[in-house]
């Protein structure tokens, strides 16, 4: 049962894999269409900013109120922005961001081109001579891959925004010591860690969605399952690289 | 440019543009096709009919290389296609035009962008030429009026007619058509017969109908083939095929619901199902 379980999941690893180095071989060509890949940052990347800003005002609150109490259980609660910023921008700003493109582009990625196999459109650009891959696939990929990163840096801001909202608005910390000590302790390498990470997430989660919408069952169920799959695989991923990155690059 | 192949006179066409000899195909062990031969000749408007569920739309998928055949071989305007690579078959296909079943219009374009699609794609053309183009391709079908329409706000018979002028802006030589008739009502009905015939002589194209509709194919097509199980078991103009005595030819062109192709699909014998009432898992 595992056994079978452990192939399932190598070959698709394998054949995610593999698509992926398609996309990246034919994105030079995809290049030359800018307005194509503009399009798809705008439905992955400027769509998404709403539920993006909402959460990341959200989760920098909460982290304002539990940090605040736990550094306050070691008499600690001044390095409250150093910690807010740190957490954000080095894990949550990445994870949650991409957690959240996965389940708002990456299920809209995956529907679009599955139903486009559905309604034959793929099959009639094959037919036309133009290569499907190139054409849907590698601009809704490359907009990913732009957009990912722009709503990370845009979710840390918003996140370090609600945690100082919280820490020096509500809990009383010095709005001076809150920033200095973001300053102090919150290093370029940090920072980099953060866009690093969000951009790996941003190829993970794109590559998924585009995948399994290419390679959905072209019918109403094969297309629901494929979102799903995207939603679930994305998630997993998202989480496994986290961790594999956060240990190479700590 | 590799020069034309010979091709076996084996389908009694003297000028084929698509030629299959001794074709097979089959999927999961099944044949679809076994020893398939077809020829389709220039210029001409022919049509593949058969029962549903014969591999009409799987032949055209084999003529246009979007499946591979097992053996035989399908030679399509001198080349066989079982030499090319998908660079090769994409170079082919510039000089085909596929119009599916529905349309399959791509649906976040509009119906100009839809036309323009192919020339975007291929030529480096300014846009003023590619308008031109456009307009004169959308005049030909009657939609010159709907060019900014959404493919969802198009009836089924505006849509064929949309695809039908994005199939001929690149000027194929070969027009192939997939149930074209396919739930229409009898005005586009008789729009799309009249389109298509018109097309191909006013172009001089050679076109393929894959259809089941033999009054339709009757009035239309200049020679027509009847597949069964795998093979073409009558082939010739529409009115031999109508007068044509044997049981299979007759049930199809007949519309009769029993006959060589059987109204019941296999099952086991009514009776003893009957009495045992038991149900298969």
């Amino acid at each position: 049962m595992s056994d079978g379980l452990i192939k399932t999941a190598l070959r698709k690893i394998g054949s995610v894999t593999l698509f992926t180095l398609k996309l990246i071989a034919v994105t030079p060509r995809a290049l030359l269409r800018p307005r194509l890949i503009v399009e798809q940052v705008y439905n992955t990347g400027a769509l998404s900013l709403t539920i993006i800003m909402l959460s990341g005002l959200f989760v920098g609150m909460v982290l304002g109120l539990q940090l605040f109490d736990i550094l306050q259980r070691f008499g600690s609660s001044e390095s409250l922005g150093a910690t807010v910023g740190l957490a954000i921008l080095k894990e949550l700003g990445p994870v949650v961001t991409a957690l959240l493109f996965a389940g708002r582009a990456g299920t809209s990625l995956t529907s679009e081109i599955g139903l486009m196999a559905a309604t034959d459109q793929l099959a009639a650009m094959e037919m036309m001579a133009v290569d499907p891959i190139r054409r849907v696939c590698a601009p809704r990929f490359i907009g990913g891959v732009i957009a990912m990163p722009l709503l990370a840096a845009i979710f840390g801001m918003i996140g370090i925004f609600g945690g100082q909202l919280i820490g020096v608005g509500l809990m009383g910390v010095d709005s001076g010591q809150f920033w200095s000590q973001m300053q102090d302790h919150v290093a370029v390498k940090d920072v980099t860690e953060g866009i690093v990470k969000s951009f790996v997430f941003g190829i993970a989660c794109s590559a998924i969605a585009v995948y399994e919408g290419y390679h959905a069952i072209p019918t109403a169920e094969g297309v629901g399952r494929a979102t799903t799959r995207t939603v679930v695989t994305s998630s997993v991923a998202v989480l496994v690289i986290d961790y594999m990155l956060t240990a190479v690059l700590l | 440019m590799t020069p034309p192949a010979p091709v076996a006179p084996t389908t009694g066409a003297t000028d084929p543009v698509v030629s299959l000899e001794g074709v097979r195909y089959s999927v999961n062990g099944r044949a679809i096709f076994d020893g398939l031969d077809v020829g389709i000749e220039r210029g001409k408007v022919t049509a593949i009919m058969g029962p549903s569920g014969t591999g009409k739309t799987t032949l055209l998928r084999l003529i246009t290389g979007q499946i591979r055949a097992s053996a035989g071989r399908i030679v399509v305007d001198g080349t066989d296609l079982g030499t090319l690579d998908n660079e090769g078959l994409y170079r082919l296909r510039r000089g085909m035009g596929m119009l599916f079943q529905n349309g399959a219009l791509l649906t976040d374009l509009d119906v100009y962008e839809n036309v323009a699609f192919p020339l975007r794609e291929h030529t480096d053309l300014t846009e003023a030429l590619i308008s031109r183009i456009v307009l004169m391709k959308l005049h030909a079908v009657g939609l010159r009026g709907a060019v900014r329409l959404r493919p969802s706000e198009l009836s089924g018979g505006m849509a064929r007619r949309v695809a039908l002028a994005r199939s001929i802006v690149m000027d194929p030589k070969l027009l192939i058509y997939d149930e074209p008739f396919a739930g229409l009502d009898p005005i586009a009905l008789g729009v799309v017969l009249r389109l298509i015939r018109d097309t191909n002589d006013a172009l001089g194209l050679t076109s393929i109908v894959v259809s089941h509709d033999v009054h339709e194919i009757s009035a239309l097509a200049d020679r027509a083939y009847l597949l069964s199980g795998g093979k073409v078991v009558a082939a010739g103009t529409p009115a031999a095929l109508n007068a044509d005595a044997s049981p299979v030819v007759r049930q199809f062109m007949g519309g009769l619901p029993d006959g060589p192709v059987g109204f019941h699909y296999p099952a086991p014998d009514y009776a003893t199902q009957l009495m045992s009432g038991e149900v298969p898992a």
